[in-house]
C-alpha cells in the first residue's frame, strides 16, 4: 500500500547562535524544519534550558521552589553554582529583580557589579534579564554590557525603546541582545531590522516573543510563535530567521494555581507536583511552537522537559 | 477540497426565503463556506444538492462522537494544521484506565474521581469526559460488571479496551445505547471487530503496525461501510508517535489519504510508567494533533494543568475568549475593601485577578462585559466608557457590598475619570489605577493604603 504522505521543503533557515566564550559556550538555533520534525530537516543543536537565578531573595515564592533554593536566596552565586552542579544547568538567567525603581531599586551599578560577579564565577553562559522597567534596563543592561565584555552573554529584554543604547553596547562589547516584542510577529521583524540597521550583527540578536503562561495567554505566545517560524522557514523572512529564547518560569510561578498551596484547593491535588507540571507543560508547548533557549526554575520541570527534547530531537 | 461560496450558491434553491436566517441563499452560501452555518439550516436543499455538499464539505479529518448523552465527547472534525491559520476545532477527550483486574473499592473511587472533578475557571467549566475500561481479568462476566458499574454510576463516556472480540460483544451488550468506543480493531480480529461495530452502532478504534499498517485496516472498515473510526499507529516512544501523529494529519489534510483522515487514540497510559510523564506527553499530544488521551490514572496535580493546556490551545484565535460579566470576590473581601474595575477579556480577567491575589489585599473585581475586548479596545470602542460603566456600577450590587464610594478604574481609562464621577452623580470618587497588571500589588499597597 502506497501512502501520499506529504513532506514539507523548507527553503529558510534559523541562524546558528554562539553563546559564552570558553569551552562550555553553546550553540542554538541552525533548524531546517518545524520543532522535531526532524523526518524532513535538520536540528543541529539540542534546544537549551537556562536556570533562574534571582540576584535578591525573591519575595511570595511558591514553597516548592524555597525548598529547592532556600539555602542559597541570598547568594545568586551559591545559587547559580547549585543549578550548574546539581541540576545540570546549561545555562543561568541572573534576573535583576532588584532593580525595579517600585521594588528595592537597587542602583544599576551594582546590580552590574552582581551580574560580573556571577558571570566570573560560573563556567556556563549567561543570560542577564533586567527588571522590565525600561529606563531602569537601559541604564543597567549598558553597564552588564560592558562590565562582562569578552562573556558573550545575552541581555534582555531589549525593547524597542531601548534597543540603541543597548545595541550599540552589545556591539561595542560582543554580547547578544534579547529582542523583545509584545506577541506579535510584525513588531518582532521590525525590531530586528531596526536592530540590525543599528549595526548589530545578525550572530548577535535572539527574538524574545514574550511569553504567557499556561492558562494565562499562552495560547497567543504559541501561535505567534509559530507564526515567526513558519516566515523563517518557509517563507524564507530572513529577518525572523533568529533563535527564539522564553523566560518561561516567571510567568508560570506567578500565576495563582502554581502558588496555591494543596490545603487552600484540594481538588488541583499537591502544590509540588502542579507548580512542576504547569512549568514543563508550559516550556513544553513553547518548546513545539519554536523556542531555542527556555529559562526554567523548578529542577523537576527542567527534568522533564530534558526528557522530552532529548526523545524528541534523536531520530 | 473545500468549496467556494459561490460554488455553494450553485447547488442552493436561490429561493432566498430567508428561513435559514439570514435574508439570501448567497450570504447562507457564504457563511457555509466559512464554517458558519449547517447545512440542515436550509429546508428547501435537494437531496442531490445535500449529497454533493456534505461529500465535498466534510472535513478530511472525520468527526467522531463518542457516547450517546452525558459527557458526549467528539473529536476528530480538524481542518488546519497550525492553530492561527483558523482554528483546532473539537478538543482531545481526556480518559482515565479503569480496568477490570482492580478491586471495586479502586474502581468506585475512579468513577467517583471522573464525576467530581470539575474545575470552575471563572464560568470554563473544565473536566475530563472518559472512562478508558480495560479488560485484564480476561473473563467476560467480570468486565461486563465492571462497564455496568461505570455506565450506570457515571455519566462519562466509555471505551471498552479488549482484542477479544466475545469479551468485546460482552461488554458491548451491557453497555447497549451508550454509543462506547471499541479499541481495538487489530490484523487478526478485524473481521469480527467491524461486525460489533455495526451490530451497535459504535465508533470503533484500529490499532495497526505503523501508518501503513493502519491505513490497510482502515480501508477495510471504510469498505465494508464503516465511518466512525479512530487510529492507533502502535507507536509507543514519543518521537515515533510524535512524527505518526504529524504525518497523519497532513497526509488526511495536504495528501488527501482518506485511510489517515480520523481522529487518534494517544496511549499515553503505555508510553510512561510515571503519571507526571504521562500527562506531559499528554499535553505534547494535545498541541499535536490527539484525538483521545488515555491516562493511567487523574490526579488535581496532573489533570488540571493537562486540561489548561487544552482548553488554551483549543481557544479559537479569532474569537477573544470572554469571562461573565459581574462581581468576583479575590482573597475574602469585606466592606472596606478596594472595588477595582476591569474588562472580560479572559487573559486580561485572569492577570488582573492574579495581581491582586499577589497582592494579599482581599478586593471586589468588577467585571464589565465588553464583549471580550481588551480595556484599550473597549474603550476605544465606545464599550468601556463613563456612560455604560456608571449604569453597571450601579445595576451590579456592589453599593451595597462597600461603605466606601471609592472606584479604582484600569490606568488606561484615566481620560474617562472626570465624565465617570459625573455619571454616577459624584457619590463615587474614581481613582486611576495602573495600566499594566503587574503594578496592581505595589498601587494597592501603597496607593490604596493611603487613600
Amino acid at each position: 500500500m502506497d501512502l501520499n504522505i506529504p513532506k514539507e521543503t523548507y527553503i529558510g533557515q534559523i541562524r546558528e547562535i554562539v553563546i559564552g566564550s570558553n569551552d562550555r559556550a553553546i550553540k542554538v538555533g541552525g533548524e531546517s524544519c518545524l520543532p522535531f520534525y526532524t523526518f524532513e530537516g535538520e536540528m543541529p543543536n539540542p534546544i537549551r534550558i537556562a536556570m533562574d537565578v534571582y540576584d535578591y531573595p525573591p519575595e511570595g515564592w511558591a514553597e516548592a521552589l524555597l525548598e529547592v533554593y532556600g539555602d542559597v536566596l541570598n547568594d545568586p552565586i551559591a545559587w547559580a553554582r547549585k543549578c550548574i552542579e546539581q541540576f545540570g544547568a546549561e545555562m543561568i538567567c541572573l534576573q535583576l529583580v532588584s532593580t525595579d525603581p517600585y521594588g528595592i531599586d537597587r542602583p544599576s551599578e551594582e546590580a552590574a557589579k552582581v551580574a560580573k560577579q556571577v558571570a566570573d564565577a560560573i563556567d556556563v553562559p549567561l543570560i542577564v534579564w533586567g527588571c522590565g522597567n525600561e529606563a531602569k534596563d537601559m541604564e543597567t543592561l549598558r553597564l552588564v554590557c560592558e562590565l562582562c565584555e569578552g562573556k558573550r552573554i545575552v541581555v534582555g529584554p531589549v525593547v524597542e525603546k531601548i534597543y540603541a543604547r543597548v545595541g550599540a553596547q552589545a556591539i561595542a562589547y560582543g554580547q547578544v541582545v534579547a529582542a523583545s516584542t509584545p506577541i506579535d510577529i510584525n513588531l518582532s521583524k521590525q525590531l530586528n531590522i531596526l536592530l540590525s540597521n543599528l549595526g548589530v550583527p545578525d550572530e548577535q540578536i535572539l527574538i524574545d516573543p514574550t511569553v504567557g503562561g499556561l492558562g494565562y495567554g499562552i495560547e497567543y505566545s504559541y501561535s505567534v510563535m509559530e507564526r515567526i517560524r513558519i516566515a523563517a522557514l518557509l517563507h524564507e523572512d530572513e529577518r525572523l530567521a533568529f533563535p527564539m529564547i522564553c523566560n518561561v518560569a516567571k510567568e508560570v510561578w506567578g500565576t495563582r494555581e502554581a502558588k496555591l498551596r494543596e490545603e487552600e484547593a484540594p481538588l488541583l491535588g499537591k502544590a509540588k507536583e502542579r507548580g512542576v507540571l504547569m512549568e514543563a507543560i508550559t516550556a513544553m508547548l513553547l518548546a513545539l511552537a519554536g523556542a531555542d533557549i527556555l529559562i526554567m526554575r523548578h529542577p523537576d520541570a527542567v527534568a522533564l522537559v530534558r526528557r522530552a527534547l532529548n526523545e524528541l530531537r534523536n531520530a | 477540497m473545500p468549496l467556494s461560496g459561490i460554488e455553494i450558491f450553485k447547488l442552493l434553491p436561490k429561493k432566498n426565503c430567508g428561513e435559514c436566517g439570514v435574508p439570501t441563499c448567497l450570504a447562507f452560501a457564504m457563511n457555509l463556506a466559512q464554517g458558519k452555518a449547517e447545512l440542515d439550516a436550509c429546508p428547501y436543499i435537494s437531496e442531490e444538492a445535500r449529497e454533493k455538499l456534505s461529500e465535498v464539505a466534510a472535513p478530511p479529518i472525520r468527526e467522531v462522537v463518542i457516547g450517546s448523552d452525558g459527557r458526549v465527547v467528539k473529536v476528530g472534525g480538524e481542518t488546519v494544521l497550525f492553530r492561527h491559520e483558523k482554528t483546532f476545532v473539537n478538543p482531545p477527550g481526556i480518559a482515565m484506565l479503569i480496568s477490570d483486574a482492580m478491586d471495586d473499592s479502586e474502581i468506585d473511587a475512579r468513577i467517583d474521581k471522573l464525576n467530581k472533578m470539575v474545575y470552575d475557571r471563572a464560568g470554563f467549566i473544565l473536566r475530563p469526559e472518559m472512562a478508558a475500561l480495560r479488560c485484564d481479568s480476561g473473563n467476560p462476566n467480570r468486565f461486563g460488571d465492571v462497564v455496568g458499574r461505570v455506565a450506570n454510576s457515571s455519566d462519562c463516556s466509555i471505551m471498552l479496551i479488549s482484542y477479544d472480540p466475545s469479551i468485546q460483544a460482552a461488554a458491548l451488550e451491557i453497555c447497549k445505547g451508550k454509543r462506547p468506543l471499541i479499541y481495538a480493531a487489530t490484523e487478526e480480529n478485524i473481521d469480527e471487530m467491524i461486525e460489533l461495530a455495526k451490530e451497535y452502532t459504535c465508533p470503533l478504534a484500529i490499532k495497526g503496525n505503523g501508518l501503513i499498517g493502519v491505513a490497510k485496516l482502515t480501508s477495510m472498515a471504510m469498505q465494508s461501510g464503516l465511518k466512525d473510526l479512530l487510529i492507533d499507529t502502535g507507536a509507543r516512544s514519543l518521537k515515533e508517535a510524535f512524527t505518526h501523529h504529524i504525518m497523519a494529519r497532513r497526509a488526511a489534510l495536504v495528501g488527501k489519504v482518506k485511510e489517515l483522515g480520523f481522529p487518534t487514540i494517544v496511549m499515553a497510559c503505555e508510553m510512561s510508567d510515571d503519571l507526571l510523564m504521562q500527562t506531559f506527553i499528554g499535553a505534547i499530544f494535545i498541541a499535536k494533533y490527539g484525538g483521545i488521551i488515555v491516562l493511567s490514572d487523574f490526579q488535581g496535580h496532573s489533570l488540571y494543568p493537562l486540561l489548561l493546556a487544552r482548553m488554551n490551545i483549543y481557544t479559537d484565535p479569532r474569537r477573544p475568549l470572554a469571562v461573565e460579566e459581574g462581581i468576583y470576590e479575590i482573597g475574602k473581601p469585606n466592606e472596606e475593601s478596594p472595588v477595582l474595575l476591569t474588562c472580560n477579556f479572559s487573559l486580561t480577567y485572569f492577570l488582573v485577578s492574579t495581581e491582586i491575589e499577589n497582592s494579599r489585599v482581599p478586593s471586589w473585581l468588577l467585571v464589565k462585559d465588553t464583549e471580550g475586548l481588551s480595556v484599550m479596545t473597549a474603550w476605544a470602542g465606545g464599550k468601556l466608557t463613563a456612560d455604560v460603566i456608571a449604569p453597571f456600577v450601579r445595576k451590579c450590587g456592589i453599593e451595597s457590598k462597600v461603605k466606601h464610594r471609592k472606584l479604582i478604574i484600569p490606568g488606561y481609562l484615566a481620560p474617562e475619570s472626570g465624565a465617570l464621577e459625573e455619571e454616577l452623580g459624584g457619590e463615587w470618587e474614581i481613582l486611576v489605577g495602573p495600566r499594566e497588571a503587574a503594578n496592581i500589588p505595589a498601587y494597592l499597597r501603597t496607593i490604596w493604603q493611603a487613600a
